[in-house]
């Protein structure tokens, strides 16, 4: 199925093609040659994707990976080219790790408080909402998610900012004394919003929030409204069941959504450098060995981290069914 | 059984819609403010030179089509490729099709930085030049999965009997392709399409290792974001982004409507 159809049937309907089965062409031969060896069209047609991805893609993966084991000539500053373990020392000294834990923590933070505020709009999506207001809420969901990342990073740039309208909204609410109190809280705070660690987390829970409710969406939408029923006639109230029944049955896609949130927050490099603090993540590190420092073996080890730290990550979510939710 | 749902839950989702939208809209009336040096709150005015003001800028316009050259180019990569893969794993077993499927998510699943430095270092390696086509290399290489996806799920709920029909009535296996398959993939192909293009257009992460010297839109939105120097404009290029990538968005959602969630749920 792979070759464009060259032989012309401008009428196009069955019948024609039924009657052309006199003249049949080379094209036509092959077109059964391949049709009575399905093992040989499915080579055929995995070739391309598979020379491109299987090659092209993953063979640089593995040049990536090959080439942290080289290192860097302290003095000259060039990449030698012999297999050591320098680079991978290198890589668990304590700045590195402190890296690693910054960024893994606010990926879990951010992973936490995204399954807190997604849950309530999944819920009301899946339970209450009428099927006109959900197609409207799933669209809803749907389009920041696609919409420009960047263009949403710019947008929070903006609300951020200290003229901005997150504190102009909290000064007409009175409440600029909270915004002040919180951007004093060490770790957290900053000299304003836009370049603090509470507001690195705001961006982070915005950008990530479509990707945590559409799988509790699709975990919530397999739980029958029967069981719920039958947790009612069988002396639960509705906390009691939402806890017994719903809660347990909609965490797979917790779980689910947990991975997107986690794992994007575990490779964003542009939102920590644009509202963050001076405090890098991983991909900035990432990035900095890449470019300025020239040290592509530190980079190759580095992007190493969040691959195994997802794996580990995926092999939990596995165990508790969340791959069935996605 | 539908009741109302409390008014602690509809206030829950709610807040969670509008921390959702009112971002994107605050943008919008951004690109119409009077104020061209910082970001106050609210507008002082509202006005629409800073459109004219964009629109002329050279730079913009060069960023902008050399994205929708690479969208354009990357869209059409993917769509083959995608859809020679899907037609592969569709109603086939053969030993890998796993691996197969996970090779197809994985440049979306590992984080872009990394395919982003892989594919520069192996270009590097390869002594390759950055070019449009360094660009274009790296796009399609995620825009398959999108393609993908859109395609095998309607596949899977195509029947197998249409096809054994029309070699029964004598059509070989391109006028089958052709004449019976084709027509029942154009629409999910289109929303695959669709969907590609807008997440190449707006790819920033992957191209910034790709691109060299060259400037995507994207890469022009991240300078400024960077280094502010044209607020105004950069207002005006967001609003059109917002644009150029919604449109594609809704008529993919309209075309796969019928399919439940084949469209969005993939990125």
């Amino acid at each position: 199925m792979a070759a464009p159809p060259h032989a012309s049937h401008p009428g196009g309907g069955i019948v024609t093609v039924a009657v052309d089965v006199t003249r049949r062409g080379g094209l036509a031969r092959l077109g059964d040659a391949l049709f009575l060896r399905p093992g040989l069209l499915v080579f055929l047609l995995l070739l391309p994707p598979l020379l491109w991805l299987g090659v092209v893609y993953l063979g640089s993966l593995f040049a990536l990976l090959a080439q942290s084991f080289f290192a860097i000539d302290d003095y000259s500053g060039r990449i030698v080219r012999e297999i050591t373990l320098r680079t991978w020392a290198e890589l668990f000294s304590l700045a590195n790790l402190d890296v690693i834990l910054r960024t893994a923590a606010t990926a879990g933070v951010v992973t936490i408080a995204a399954a807190l505020i997604a849950f309530p709009i999944a819920y009301y999506m899946v339970r209450y909402a009428s099927l006109r207001m959900k197609a409207l809420l799933y669209l809803g969901v749907t389009l920041p998610l696609w919409s420009s990342y960047l263009v949403r990073v710019y947008a929070w740039k903006l609300l951020l900012a200290k003229e901005g309208v997150v504190t102009w909204l909290l000064d007409r609410l009175h409440l600029r004394w909270l915004l002040e109190a919180l951007l004093d809280t060490p770790v957290i705070g900053g000299p304003s919003l836009a370049v603090s660690w509470l507001g690195m987390f705001i961006v982070f829970l915005y950008m990530w929030l479509p990707y945590m409710i559409l799988p509790i969406v699709a975990a919530l939408e397999r739980v029958p409204p029967s069981l719920i029923e039958a947790a009612a006639d069988l002396g639960a109230d509705p906390g009691r069941a939402f806890r017994s029944v719903v809660l347990p049955l909609a965490l797979p896609g917790v779980v689910a959504g947990s991975i997107f949130t986690f794992s994007l927050t575990l490779g964003d490099y542009i939102i920590p450098g644009i509202i963050g603090t001076s405090e890098p993540f991983i991909g900035q590190v990432v990035l900095m060995h890449q470019g300025t420092a020239g040290n592509v073996p530190m980079a190759a080890a580095f992007t190493v981290v969040p691959v195994v730290i997802m794996g580990v990550y995926l092999l939990i979510a596995r165990r508790l069914g969340a791959f069935n939710a996605l | 059984m539908r009741s109302e749902g409390g008014w602690g839950l509809k206030l829950a989702a709610l807040g969670g819609m509008l921390f959702l939208h009112v971002p994107l809209a605050i943008i919008v009336l951004y690109a119409f403010s009077s104020e061209d040096k910082s970001f106050v709150f609210p507008p002082p005015g509202l006005t629409l030179d800073w459109f004219a003001v964009a629109f002329e800028r050279e730079d913009v316009r060069r960023a902008l089509f050399l994205s929708l050259r690479v969208a354009a180019v990357a869209t059409l990569l993917a769509m083959v490729l995608g859809t020679l893969a899907a037609a592969a794993v569709w109603r086939s077993h053969f030993f890998g099709r796993e691996a197969i499927s996970l090779l197809l998510v994985l440049p979306i699943a590992l984080p872009g930085i990394i395919t982003g430095i892989a594919l520069r270092s192996a270009a590097s390696l390869a002594e390759i030049p950055f070019s449009f086509w360094t660009i274009v290399v790296g796009h399609a290489t995620f825009c398959v999965v999108v393609v993908y996806n859109n395609v095998i799920a309607r596949l899977r709920r195509t029947a197998p009997s249409l096809i054994e029909a029309s070699m029964d009535l004598g059509a070989d296996g391109f006028q089958t392709f052709r004449y019976v398959l084709l027509p029942q993939l154009a629409t999910a192909l289109l929303a695959g399409g669709m969907l590609a293009f807008a997440l190449s257009f707006d790819e920033v992460i992957v191209t910034t290792f790709t691109a060299g010297q060259q400037t995507t839109l994207p890469i022009w939105m991240l300078n400024e974001l960077v280094r502010p120097r044209q607020r105004p404009v950069t207002n005006v290029v967001a609003v059109f982004v917002i644009a150029v990538t919604f449109i594609p968005i809704l008529i993919a959602f309209y075309l796969t409507r019928d399919t439940q969630s084949a469209a969005g749920s993939g990125k």
